[in-house]
């Protein structure tokens, strides 16, 4: 355990003294004060409309124009903080000489992977943290409204949800940087996942609901939502999905169900916002998958190493 | 205890292929150990089975004692190891390299830093303990590479190729240093190389290892013996004039193996010295023999021989 902390303490001192993370960071909270900036700009002219609570959570799903959501960026540029942060994380201590030098320590081999990805999750909690906190200041002083604890609640889940998602991300460039012994690869490699579930998965889901459930010009309502929910479960393999999901259903208290959704199922629905309690019960699924797909990735990446020779082939 | 390396039948094979084969040895405590064999032979595989960071195929290896695959850590708490190739993190500097060692061991700060001061001084390195390894030369590396073996006070350091890639002055300051910690703090020596000329000197016992064999272990002069069953003696022989009936004459001594003759020197095997023998002979075909000398064996003649036969 305390060989765990002497890692886990220097692979975090390492990535808060690193180039690539004061860049990563730098991009992350401008671009993310920029755009709630913006949207605290909107949201400020409407918000004498705008009657209903919780406008302090706008600040993080408002698109603000032509920029895209702070949970969108999070979305779509959160794999890349994991990515960058994970991809040389084994096989740079190989190709520098240094994995010999620790592994003769006298620490178990699983401490060295366990305190970097340790050390890379802290990393991320607290880069995502300080941004939060400075997107909250921004609109308590563009504002000047103060969060209620339910939304200080919702942005807590949110913090925790974007996290994990980083986390596997992170996780899964650690398990590229153990599968490949040479950084370019392994970057690639992770570069290519991202991609596909990012800009892919969505095609590829269109395309094989398309072929089990085929909608024609005469399809009935019920086949079109038997298509649009098989891509929906399909895309549900993708991080991306699950996240963009929790994000939506914890920070817009009114969503209830997700994705396409026939008149007949909302007769009847009122629609008042959602206690916690329930907002949480809509998402708990896509959490679980979260947490699993990162558990896994990293239980992978574990398994791996601790049977990994350890000298390059 | 007596022995603090031993191994039993230890065998390595990677895809099928032997790297170590049935490997038998032992290191007596605070002796200088040689490990010494040509590139591929098996010795870096050997002592990643010593260290417990590779799982033999087959057969044991122990250290003080302790099974090496089974009780790694406690092997690995009193072996200080200085990898073949070795690395440090880059932008940390000399000292904060160190100190991440010591951590890893359990060593706490307060008493670590001064011993990490002490120790850079020592591998000479005390003009730089501040500055990023990244802006060392091999040989400053290979020798910041030996304060991070001893900066955790082992009983015994396991040393792969601590000369490889090295300028001569700088191959002999390694070697003074690695006598002198030894014989000062007592700490019994495992020293792999293939450069067996540049490090044989050091050593109080050589091992050597090809293809995966050990082939001969003990003092040089044991292994002398050993692999050139030394009944053979080479004697280089030049004599005033060489008469009609001399080589076969000698030829004809009990004894002689072989002869060869360039000019009036000649090359003369036999089972035995017998200088005496022959310098009779010599004179009694009516020449005089100018210089007998006998050719002692160098290790690195063994070990050129041994290969050329193996
Ligand atoms: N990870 C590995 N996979 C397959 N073969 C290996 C591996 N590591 C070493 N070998 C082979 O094992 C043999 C012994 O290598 P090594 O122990 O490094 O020799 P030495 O240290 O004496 O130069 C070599 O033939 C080498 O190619
Ligand atoms: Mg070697």
């Amino acid at each position: 355990m305390s060989r765990l902390k002497v890692v886990f303490w220097k692979e975090f001192a390492d990535y808060f003294s690193s180039r690539r993370f004061l860049i990563l960071f730098i991009i992350i909270c401008i671009t993310g004060s920029s755009i709630t900036y913006i949207a605290s700009q909107i949201i400020g002219q409407d918000i004498t409309k705008a009657s209903v609570g919780f406008i302090f959570l706008k600040l993080f799903t408002s698109s603000a124009g032509a920029l895209p959501s702070f949970t969108f960026f999070i979305s779509f540029f959160g794999p890349l903080i994991g990515i960058i942060l994970g991809f040389d994380a084994i096989n740079s201590e190989h190709s520098r000489g240094t994995m010999s030098l620790v592994l003769s320590q006298p620490i178990f081999r699983d401490s060295l992977i366990n305190g970097k990805f340790l050390a890379g999750l802290a990393t991320v909690a607290i880069m995502l943290i300080s941004i939060i906190l400075v997107i909250s200041g921004l609109g308590l002083s563009t504002l000047g409204i103060v969060p209620n604890l339910a939304e200080i609640l919702r942005i807590g889940i949110f913090f925790v949800a974007s996290v994990i998602y980083i986390g596997f991300w992170l996780s899964l460039g650690i398990l590229f940087s153990i599968l490949f012994r040479r950084t370019a690869s392994s970057a690639l490699a992770s570069i290519a996942v991202w991609i596909f579930f990012t800009f892919f998965i969505y095609m590829v889901a269109s395309v094989i609901a398309d072929q089990l459930v085929p909608v024609t010009h005469t399809a009935t309502a019920e086949m079109i939502t038997k298509n649009e929910y098989l891509k929906k479960m399909i895309m549900r393999i993708s991080p991306a999905t699950l996240f963009e999901e929790i994000a939506v259903a914890v920070l817009n208290p009114s969503v209830r169900v997700f994705g396409f959704v026939l008149p007949a199922q909302v007769k009847g629905l009122i629609p008042n916002p959602l206690s916690l309690g329930q907002s949480i019960m809509v998402i708990w699924p896509q959490f679980v998958g979260l947490i699993a797909l990162m558990v896994i990735c990293f239980a992978i990446s574990y398994v791996i190493f601790m049977r990994q020779e350890i000298r390059a082939t | 205890m007596e022995w603090i390396v031993e191994t039993d039948k230890l065998s390595k094979a990677y895809n099928g292929i032997k790297a170590v084969d049935q490997l038998n040895f032992k290191i007596k405590e605070s002796e200088i150990f040689g490990f010494l064999g040509p590139n591929g032979a098996g010795k870096t595989t050997t002592i990643l089975m010593i260290l417990g960071l590779t799982e033999p195929t087959s057969g044991k290896v122990k250290v003080y004692g302790h099974d090496a695959t089974r009780e790694a850590l406690k092997v690995k708490r009193v072996t200080g190891y200085l990898p073949e190739n070795v690395g440090f993190y880059e932008d940390l500097t000399a000292k904060e390299n160190l100190r991440y060692i010591t951590r890893l061991n359990g060593i706490p700060d307060k008493k670590s830093l001064p011993k990490i001061d002490e120790i850079l001084e020592e591998v000479g390195l005390s003009e730089v303990t501040d500055t990023e390894v990244g802006k060392f030369s091999k040989g400053m590396k290979q020798r910041l590479g030996m304060g991070a073996v001893f900066v955790k006070n082992p009983k015994f350091a396991i040393l792969d190729e601590p000369t490889a890639g090295i300028d001569p002055e700088g191959v002999d300051q390694i070697l003074k240093f690695i006598v002198k910690i030894s014989r000062e703090q007592n700490i019994t020596i495992l020293l792999s190389s293939h450069l067996l000329y540049q490090v044989q000197k050091i050593c109080d016992r050589v091992g050597i290892i090809t293809k995966g064999h050990m082939i001969a272990q003990g003092s040089m002069d044991e292994i002398g013996k050993e692999i050139i069953k030394k009944e053979e003696t080479l004697l280089e022989i030049q004599v005033s004039k060489v008469t009609p009936n001399l080589i076969n004459s000698i030829k004809e001594i009990e004894g002689v193996k072989n002869i060869e003759k360039s000019d009036n020197h000649f090359l003369v095997k036999c089972d035995r010295d017998l200088r005496e023998k022959i310098s009779k002979t010599i004179v009694e075909n009516g020449s005089l023999p100018l210089q007998i000398k006998t050719q002692d064996y160098t290790l690195e003649e063994i070990y050129i021989k041994y290969f050329r036969e193996g």
